[in-house]
């Protein structure tokens, strides 16, 4: 009798702790596979090119988690990324810092034309964003005319390519952005309302929390998070390519947010499990890659892994 | 026209009624957009845009996505999504087309069995563990689009399907001026009316998507309804996929990218909500000719680019929503 009960408990922990940390080990178990099985995967530079692979979607993945922290969700990160990548190339005869700025303020522009239409205008997340999709792409074609342009600039080179201490800058920037919206949502009154209008938007709005003002924010932060990584993902390239960058990243944003264990329903977020997330994603396919498996058996474990990994969090959602 | 059923009796209102109908603008927001669309690209185009030919051109386009919409317009009034059709009918594609070298029945029967397996697992996924909707189906996206990838050899293969096969010829045939798919799809949007508005299954989802816990008290088989309607969608997704590869005889695995969003567009525009319970497969219809009419209008400005029609169909949509949502918002007050 109390053995079972033991075992019973037992079981409940490890739910729990699947349930909380279940993004984490796969992402162990991911690594020790590959450093079992892979050759050459435990190499400096592997890792580092792993970890610049998958800057720009853990920037884009970041901003997407506050947003669908506020029950929201926002389609339009690939367009904004697109028109940020086109407005580099534009302006950078200003200089290069002019020309990022540019292309940052774009990916505001952007966020309030997406935060507006849901908080003002009322209109469905998914609904708003689409519509910013389909025109933002357009509108990142006819800036640059549909073509690719080189950038032959140095700061830029080395804004995509160069290290600090041997961590590339990329990376560097995603921990910054990572660390920072990790307070913001623990500790700053901003982080708060999101939470709060997320969770239930009635009752936020009683309480006298500026809840429009709160859903503007959101989707203007996750606007120029998606624009800085089109800057990066351009820096890194050494060329703007407003027809392919940013393609479907909306989706590989979300799955990282879902997989890290952010419910859907809004109410709450994780940050680093949002990072995990969309490195387990990374390590996946490249896993896929290195032991010379083609690429569409990387999307069907990526679709298992997703499922797999919310079926272990569901019981928290529903708690 | 139809009416929705009321599974909760509303509070009484004074409604504007025509011939005994109430008269409900949230539904006829997409339909009188359409009208004047219609109407104002007729009087500027002429006959470059109001010909038979044209609007051939445009029932045939409308027609795939007609039948995916279908889909997910009950999908959505359950409650739930379906991201999965875009990835679908391109792998629906690709099997008709590997499965032509074995005649016309298994081109056909191989892909929609794929096609209602996806559906199953979403379905259960959905129903049974209680997974959200648009994750399974997210994953279902990767899963079909990864398969249709390996079926084509990661793209190196495309499969082609003969010319003489009875599929080519009965996907390629005319009937009154009307290609095969059009009267497929309107066949589909029939039997899709009947079923959502005159029978037990079609009041059910309504039900389910207007408040689960309630249809479950009322005894209602909430996770067969709920699985169904994802089975419905995948199979209908699939006879889309089949159709597309008979008209292009090969099956592709790049297409369909994008088509569960404009589905989804197509959906909202006719004036279903998202958050499920109430909406209508004639709002739907509308949805999809308004979406394929703007962008044929678009297509025939010929000092506009192909980026500048796409700027003008992204805000186009927006503008849509935002009228149905202000028409809708009316009605509730």
């Amino acid at each position: 009798m109390l053995d079972t009960l033991r075992r019973r408990r037992n079981r409940a922990d490890v739910l729990r702790f699947l349930q909380v940390g279940g993004v984490y080990v796969a992402t162990a178990l991911i690594l020790a596979f590959n450093l079992l099985f892979t050759p050459n995967f435990a190499t400096l530079a592997n890792l580092r090119l792993q970890l610049v692979q998958v800057a720009p979607v853990a920037i884009v993945a970041i901003g997407m988690a506050l947003v669908i922290a506020t029950e929201g969700i926002d389609l339009s990160v690939g367009s904004t990324m697109a028109i940020s990548a086109a407005l580099l190339p534009l302006y950078i005869g200003y200089g290069v810092w002019p020309a990022i700025a540019v292309a940052l303020l774009a990916g505001v522009a952007v966020g309030a034309v997406n935060g507006s239409l849901v908080a003002f205008a009322g209109m469905q997340p998914i609904i708003a964003t689409l519509g910013v999709l389909v025109a933002g792409r357009g509108l990142a074609l006819v800036f640059a005319n549909g073509r690719l342009t080189e950038l032959f600039d140095p700061t830029l080179d080395s804004l995509g390519n160069d290290s600090v201490l041997g961590v590339p800058i990329s990376v560097l920037l995603v921990l910054a952005v990572a660390v920072i919206a990790g307070v913001v949502v623990r500790r700053a009154a901003f982080g708060r309302q999101l939470l709060a209008v997320g969770g239930n938007r009635a009752a936020a709005s009683l309480a006298g929390l500026p809840v429009k003002r709160t859903l503007v924010a959101v989707y203007v932060v996750s606007g120029v998070l998606a624009a800085a990584a089109g800057v990066l993902s351009t820096a890194r390239q050494g060329a703007s390519d407003p027809s392919f960058v940013g393609l479907l990243i909306e989706l590989s944003a979300i799955t990282a947010v879902v997989v890290g264990g952010t419910p859907l329903s809004g109410g709450r977020v994780r940050i680093l499990g949002t990072l995990t997330g969309a490195l387990l994603m990374q390590l996946i396919t490249a896993t896929v890659i290195q032991q010379n498996l083609p690429d569409s058996t990387a999307r069907m474990i990526q679709a298992a892994i997703i499922v797999a990994a919310v079926y272990v969090q569901r019981g928290r959602s529903r708690a | 026209m139809t009416t929705t059923p009321e599974v909760i009796a509303a509070p009484a209102r004074r409604r504007l009624t025509i011939r005994g109908r109430r008269w409900r603008p949230d539904r006829a927001g997409a339909p009188i957009v359409l009208a004047l669309v219609v109407i104002g690209g007729s009087l500027v185009f002429g006959d470059s845009f109001a010909s038979a030919q044209n609007f051939g051109n445009i029932a045939l386009d409308s027609s795939y996505l007609l039948l995916i919409a279908i889909g997910m317009t009950f999908v959505i009034i359950s409650g739930g999504i379906d991201l999965s059709v875009g990835s679908l009918l391109a792998l629906a594609g690709v099997l008709t087309a590997y499965g032509a070298r074995w005649g016309s029945v298994a081109a056909i029967v191989l892909p929609l069995l794929v096609c209602a397996a996806f559906g199953l697992v979403n379905g259960l996924l959905i129903a049974r563990a209680r997974i959200a909707p648009f994750i399974v189906t997210l994953a279902a996206l990767l899963f079909a689009r990864g398969l249709a990838f390996a079926v084509a050899d990661e793209g190196n293969t495309v499969y082609i399907i003969p010319a003489d096969l009875t599929l080519t010829r009965l996907g390629q045939a005319r009937w009154l001026g009307l290609h095969a798919p059009v009267w497929l799809a309107l066949l589909a949007f029939g039997v899709g009316v009947l079923v959502l508005n005159r029978t037990r299954f079609g009041q059910a989802v309504f039900a389910v998507g207007d408040n689960q816990e309630a249809a479950e008290l009322m005894g209602l088989p909430v996770a067969r309804v709920r699985l169904l309607v994802y089975v419905a969608s995948a199979v209908l997704a699939g006879i889309a996929g089949v159709l597309v590869a008979a008209q292009t005889q090969s099956g592709l695995p790049t297409i369909g990218e994008g088509r569960e969003l404009e589905a989804i567009a197509a959906v909202v525009i006719g004036g279903t909500l998202l958050s499920g319970g109430a909406g209508s497969l004639s709002g739907t219809l509308a949805g999809v000719l308004l979406l394929k009419v703007i962008q044929n209008l678009i297509n025939q400005v010929g000092t506009l680019t192909a980026y500048y029609q796409q700027v003008v169909s992204g805000i186009f949509l927006i503008v849509v929503v935002l009228i149905q949502s202000r028409l809708a918002r009316r009605r509730l007050r």
